[in-house]
């Protein structure tokens, strides 16, 4: 037969060949691995699976310094949030009369609170409900945020305008600030609280995920898919959403350590995880007052606990980020 | 203009020597830590004031030399063996402020796209101007300068374009400032990487002809870098054949493309349509097999696994560069043997002719469609009448702008013409909106779009791909949609172990056969192919193009073709319909259109066109393209029209399309008979 074998050596996807067409080494070096693997006269294929891919991808990843120490530093909370009862060596909330304001000692080393409370156990199990609360919102607020960005990035018109409109007025305050006042307004309580983060962020997520769609929507494989009739939830979830996980993905990580804060800030606040539940917010509120009689401990630990988690939080994002948007 | 040359720029180096000499040169890349050796042993020599030309497919190590001459190789790339003199210059040896001095002085280099070479927030005249300044002349002095030299490009009024942003500015004009700007040192080489391919072909042939003029007044050396041999052909006095980091053959330029003497050369000119191939008469050839993967280093020759004339001794030796006449090298140890390289397809097949005698299965009459969204409404077709027969092949050319693509998305449902269009489908009303269509409509009317890179979702792997039409146009399910994937999949050429892969594990050719077999899954009467080989390269384009006529003779569908390359609708088209701002100016049977007597716009259109069968005379076409939001008044060409009456008639009436011979409608004032005469015309 005719064209049998013929055809099709060329690794350049691109029709509009870039001025480094034809050269293997890209200015990106990553690009470069995605060149046709020839096995004796194969079929211009590379031989490697979509699994590949994913191996691939997190292979860069634990190559990568950061991302190691970010997840290494999650761990050690995770593991804290699960068996910190087991792991504090006193009760954290059970205060002692006779040792309060104790700076720290071999007997407690991050010192005592006010109460006489074991600091050191406090910081240890404070991590449980932040991290319950800050994941559950943050995925509420993707899924929501990620659903909201597909419809008005697909059907703009009036119905983007309309969304849009709203997202720009809550976001007019600072998110914490929003946050709070529905807290005020709904009563503090975990539930509300990861609903109410998981709203706002919902609608911040939603304007990346909108951004996102407008560059897939213009793509022609759109077009493919509407001469064959499918539906608009078809088109949005089916055809457009694998093309933007990616950024999704990077909002989540990102978003992550914001609801991290935004847990801390409104526990601090009051409107947070509940006392006498041990929780690093509310223990910096309930300690500040006492920082000017040198009792600096009871802030510094749980202040550190804060910040460690979202600096780790932030390195895994840095690092997601850095190979996922390739 | 030898005013250029003036005492505080110096005048440049000149050395007796070549401006070129490459020697030897291997490039490797680093990757992941493993070296690839991407170009080996590469050696070619650029006289003063010569041009050589570069060609070869992507790929093959064409812009990877470019680079390596003036020492711009990606961060992990460099020349590992060889070496490489510009101007009596080693650039491997040259320290940072030699090097910098050999990039603003000795060599210049201009891109494929313009619009990326100059910054979008600077206006031109600053950008031209600083070149000037970085040469060490004043400001004023430099401005002064930086109009001169857009006027030695050719630019009329300088002043405007110096005033500009880079996107107020049309291609062709951009790559004239960029030209302007390269030349502006007197550089001993310019390298001139794809300087036309971004541009429409009436552009691209005043681009290389005023880079034919600057060379002849500046003296100077050119690297022509190029996939589109013609165009090489025209340019280049010498030329060098690259495949797969090699340069498997050199020589005159005449001499390779008339008789090649390397099996690469041979096969790769046979991929490209001539003057008198058809689709189904004088085929395409094509080239069987793989390019080897880049840093792939075998023992023998490395075109043995494509080539037909391979022998054993090709696997183990590799071949030297053979020399076959004095100033002609072959990489082959059968280069005497190279111009009888068997075909890998046959010469002919049997197609069945269009049934044109039927009733259409695809009418459009008075189809108008005008975008409204912007300051002024924009007339992007106006009254087209258009039938397609069954299994014919409707060729639709015109420049960027002309509306070829607007007509494909208004007969497709995805942009809704004027009111008062009408469309038709085997007598039945097409709604305007393809949602509003039937299913039968839909699925008989589908498209395969230009870049597969867009029109695959790169996140579905093959199967579901190809999968999805099935199930929703053709409504099959389960075994018989296994089986229906099975045949799609062997139409087009490709193995059912690659229907797990995604678009971007394959090459484009192969994700274009995805589109393809996509298309067909609905079993469509009517397919729109909107440009689908521009992107590939030439073997790879000769391999779809058999396959689209291939599979149009063996299920008898109809094929509305929008190319911008002229051979290619020739080779495929039963018909041709020429558009110029949304009106049709020409139609008829292919040959006739292009034999003529033709209408001037599709007579300059065709002299455009670098051909390898020897030049003819350009018809040159004056200013650009006028803004379809204000389309001049008459016969909408009569602004760039060479043969313009002096009448006046062509400015105040339009002309009809006027049946001028049976089947063939041309929109002119001038009788046939006498473009018949204007044009020449040997009937062929």
């Amino acid at each position: 037969m005719s064209d049998q074998e013929s055809v099709d050596a060329v690794p350049t996807p691109s029709a509009i060949k870039t001025p480094l067409e034809g050269s293997p080494a890209l200015r990106d070096p990553a690009a470069v691995g995605f060149v046709p693997q020839l096995a004796g006269g194969a079929a211009g294929a590379i031989d490697s699976s979509a699994a590949d891919i994913r191996r691939e991808t997190l292979r860069l990843l634990v190559r990568s310094p950061a991302f190691l120490i970010g997840v290494g530093i999650l761990l050690w909370w995770m593991v804290c949030a699960i068996f910190g009862k087991v792991i504090a060596p006193y009760n954290p909330v059970a205060g002692s009369l006779t040792a309060f304001n104790e700076p720290p000692s071999a007997a407690h080393w991050f010192g005592t609170d006010s109460l006489g409370r074991d600091v050191l156990s406090r910081v240890i199990v404070g991590a449980r409900d932040i991290l319950i609360v800050a994941p559950l919102a943050t995925l509420l607020g993707t899924a929501l945020g990620t659903t909201i960005g597909l419809v008005q990035g697909y059907f703009l018109g009036p119905v983007d305008s309309f969304i849009g409109r709203i997202v720009d007025a809550v976001l007019a305050l600072p998110i914490v600030v929003v946050a709070f006042l529905f807290v005020v307004a709904l009563g503090p309580s975990t539930p509300v609280l990861i609903v109410v983060i998981g709203l706002v962020f919902g609608l911040l997520i939603a304007r990346t995920v909108r951004t996102a769609v407008l560059q897939e929507r213009e793509l022609d494989y759109i077009a493919a898919a509407r001469l064959r009739d499918e539906s608009h939830a078809h088109i949005m979830f089916v055809e457009i959403l694998p093309n933007v996980f990616g950024p999704i993905l990077v909002e989540f990580t990102v978003r992550l350590g914001y609801a991290i804060f935004t847990v801390a800030v409104l526990s601090f606040l009051g409107f947070g995880i509940q006392p006498p539940t041990p929780d690093w917010g509310a223990d910096i509120s309930n300690s500040y007052q006492y920082l000017g009689a040198g009792y600096w401990w009871e802030v510094l630990f749980a202040a550190l606990a804060i910040a460690s988690l979202v600096v780790s939080i932030n390195l895994i994002a840095d690092s997601v980020e850095a190979v996922v948007i390739q | 203009m030898t005013a250029h040359t003036s005492a505080q720029s110096g005048p440049r180096q000149r050395t007796d020597g070549p401006a070129v000499d490459v020697a030897h040169v291997d490039v490797t890349y680093t990757v992941r830590g493993a070296d690839r050796l991407t170009v080996r042993d590469v050696s070619f020599q650029i006289g003063p004031q010569e041009s050589f030309g570069l060609v070869g497919e992507s790929g093959c190590g064409k812009s990877t030399m470019a680079l390596a001459i003036v020492r711009y190789l990606a961060r992990n790339g460099r020349v590992s063996k060889g070496s490489i003199t510009v101007a009596g210059q080693d650039v491997q040896a040259l320290g940072t402020n030699a090097l910098r001095e050999l990039r603003a002085r000795t060599v210049s280099m201009v891109y494929q796209e313009p619009g990326r070479a100059l910054n979008p927030s600077i206006r031109v005249g600053r950008q031209v101007a600083e070149v000037f300044e970085i040469a060490g002349l004043g400001k004023s002095e430099a401005a002064d300068r930086a109009g001169e030299s857009l006027r030695t490009v050719q630019i009329n009024d300088p002043g405007r374009v110096l005033q500009a942003y880079p996107h107020q500015l049309s291609g062709g004009m951009l790559q004239r400032v960029v030209i302007a700007m390269a030349l502006a040192r007197q550089p001993a080489l310019l390298i001139l990487d794809e300087p036309t391919t971004a541009l429409d072909a009436t552009v691209e042939a005043e681009i290389l002809e005023l880079v034919s003029a600057l060379r002849q007044e500046f003296h100077t050396a050119v690297l022509f870098i190029s996939h589109n041999l013609a165009v090489i052909a025209k340019m280049c006095d010498r030329v060098g054949v690259m495949y797969a980091g090699e340069l498997v053959e050199q020589g005159p330029a005449l001499q390779i493309f008339e008789e090649p003497r390397h099996p690469y050369t041979v096969g790769l000119l046979r991929c490209i349509p001539r003057r008198g191939q058809r689709k189904d008469h004088g085929r395409l050839d094509t080239i069987p097999g793989f390019l080897p993967a880049p840093g792939a280093v075998p023992a023998g020759c490395i075109f043995t696994q494509r080539c037909a004339i391979a022998q054993e001794r090709c696997e183990r030796e590799a071949p030297p560069m053979y020399p076959v006449t004095a100033d002609r090298i072959s990489r082959c140890h059968y280069h005497e043997r190279a111009p009888e390289l068997p075909r890998a397809t046959p010469e002919d097949v049997r197609l069945p002719a269009p049934d044109e005698a039927s009733a259409p299965v695809i009418s459009l009459r008075g189809v108008s469609k005008t975008f409204t969204g912007g300051k002024e409404p924009v007339h992007a077709l106006t009254g087209i009448d258009l039938d397609l027969h069954v299994g014919e092949t409707l060729g639709l050319v015109g420049e960027s702008g002309s509306g070829k693509t607007t007509l494909a998305r208004v007969l497709l449902g995805l942009s809704a013409p004027d009111q008062g269009s009408a469309l038709e489908m085997s007598g039945s009303k097409l709604a305007p909106m393809a949602p509003k269509r039937s299913r039968d409509q839909l699925r008989a009317l589908q498209i395969i779009f230009q870049n597969p890179d867009s029109a695959l979702n790169r996140r579905h792997s093959v199967r579901a791909i190809i999968s999805r039409p099935l199930t929703k146009l053709a409504g099959l399910a389960g075994k018989q949609r296994e089986a229906s994937l099975d045949e799609l999949i062997a139409s087009v050429r490709m193995q059912p172990r690659q229907l797990g892969l995604r678009p971007s594990q394959l090459s484009g050719g192969l994700k274009q056969r995805v589109a393809i077999a996509r298309a067909f899954a609905g079993n469509p009467w009517v397919l729109v192919c909107d440009e689908p080989t521009s992107a590939l390269d030439v073997s790879v384009q000769a391999a779809i193009l058999n396959l689209l006529a291939e599979l149009q003779g063996s299920k008898r569908v109809t094929y509305l073709f929008i190319s911008h390359d002229l051979g290619v609708v020739r080779y495929l088209s039963d018909r041709i319909a020429v558009l110029y701002l949304g009106r049709l100016q020409e139609y008829g049977p292919a040959e006739v259109v292009f034999t003529g007597p033709h209408h001037p716009y599709t007579e300059a259109l065709l002299s455009a066109v670098p051909s390898l069968d020897g030049t003819r005379e350009r018809i040159e076409l004056t200013g650009e393209i006028p803004s379809p939001a204000h389309p001049p008044s008459g016969c909408v060409f009569h602004t760039r029209c060479p043969r313009r009456l002096a009448s006046g008639i062509c400015e105040s009436t339009e002309p009809p399309l006027a049946e001028v011979e049976p089947g063939h409608f041309m929109r002119c004032h001038i009788p046939p008979g006498e473009l018949r005469q204007l044009q020449n015309v040997e009937s062929q």
